[in-house]
């Protein structure tokens, strides 16, 4: 993919224990201008659809058809498409993390507010914020069974009697 | 569809009378690896650049879903035309960069300066492009945050708009203007003959720049100026 260096290519190297020279891999024009041309088009198609109402559609056009421009830019301007891979991964990985940082914080956001209502609806004893403390709620539990099984015995005994 | 540095207009001799200046630092392996090296370098360079930007992206999408109306509104003060022509006038600035990047490539010592200079020219081309542009806004008021005074504005918000966008579009404008710096140094060096077939990674490298400004450029304009 990218041009290494061959030793009949290019052979002469003045600086003794170097090898040979970088080879540069040439595109040819048409490359450039065809590039170029349908840079050109793109331009024109998005603003041309920017005159029309698509409604949410507009942004979605515009950011597709910015990203073909974007790819072909980058792949073939800046050699991405002849390079070594890693480049294209680093770059690649940038807009990952940017596709996170914006999702992320633009769901933050527009998601403010919300808890607000929830609470109005449950409001929180500021003094027992999670309810009543368990070991007090398991004592008023026993002592309520131990008074109900008292009441139960009381009852037996009266309607034997 | 590739060839290997053909010598156009090169002085005639062996590759070893080219770029006499330049020579392969002893802690490189090869060649090959210094080249590789720098142009990963300048890659890495330009993925803190994209998320430089992306953080007034992000900050351009949250006002926006919070004052749609207001940013719809607002972006109609900004002229298409103008805009469509600074982006016609930055893909022909691409274009005749890569061009001297591959002048560079193939010996061709003129053509590289030349087109270092066209490339200047489209550059300037669209830094009074969008003086004039800014002179509007100016003259009008259609200025960030409390200098706003435009008085025939449809929400208050609208101000936020122009907020974002004079900080997006004056940041890429220095982006611009240290690009011109950048090329004027390659035009100068290439005038003084120190790019060949076996060394041209800084025409490279700035070129990688320089299409990275155009790139933040072709997603403005449609965000900025169609959209809103």
């Amino acid at each position: 993919m990218s041009s290494h260096a061959s030793p009949a290519a290019s052979g002469h190297d003045a600086h003794g224990g170097h090898g040979a020279d970088h080879v540069p891999h040439v595109l040819d024009l048409k490359w450039y201008f065809g590039v170029w041309i349908m840079l050109m088009v793109f331009t024109v198609i998005t603003v041309a659809v920017s005159y029309v109402d698509f409604g949410v559609l507009n942004l979605v056009i515009a950011v597709v058809v910015a990203t073909m421009k974007a790819t072909m830019v980058s792949l073939i301007f800046m050699h991405l498409a002849f390079d070594h891979k890693f480049n294209g991964i680093a770059f690649l990985s940038s807009l990952v993390f940017l596709a996170i940082f914006i999702g992320f914080a633009m769901t933050d956001m527009n998601s403010r507010g919300i808890a607000e209502g929830i609470e109005g609806e449950h409001p929180v004893k500021l003094d027992e914020p999670f309810g009543p403390l368990r070991s007090e709620r398991d004592r008023e539990l026993r002592a309520r069974l131990k008074a109900e099984k008292a009441a139960g015995h009381a009852e037996g005994a009266a309607a034997h009697h | 569809m590739s060839s290997h540095a053909p010598a156009h207009d090169s002085p005639a001799g062996n590759a070893q009378d080219r770029s006499p200046q330049f020579h392969v630092g002893h802690h490189w392996d090869s060649a090959d690896a210094q080249f590789d090296a720098g142009k990963t370098g300048v890659w890495l360079f330009l993925v803190t650049e994209i998320l430089f930007f992306g953080g007034l992206f992000c900050a351009f999408f949250v006002f926006r879903s919070w004052y749609l109306e207001a940013f719809v509104s607002a972006h109609h003060h900004l002229d298409k035309v103008m805009g469509g022509v600074n982006t016609i006038v930055l893909i022909c600035s691409s274009l005749s960069m890569a061009l001297a990047v591959r002048a560079a490539q193939t010996n061709n010592k003129n053509q590289t300066v030349l087109l270092s200079v066209v490339t200047i020219g489209f550059a300037l081309m669209f830094l009074v492009i969008k003086y004039f542009e800014y002179a509007h806004k100016f003259h009008d008021g259609l200025l960030p945050g409390r200098y706003f005074t435009y008085a025939k504005a449809v929400f208050p918000d609208e101000r936020i708009f122009f907020g974002i966008y004079f900080m997006m579009t004056g940041i890429h404008g220095l982006h611009v203007l240290i690009g011109i710096g950048l090329i004027g140094w390659i035009a100068w060096r290439a005038q003084k003959g120190h790019f060949s077939s076996r060394y041209y990674a800084p025409v490279e490298n700035v070129g990688l720049y320089w299409h990275l400004v155009d790139l933040i450029w072709i997603y403005l304009f449609p965000l900025l100026y169609l959209v809103g």
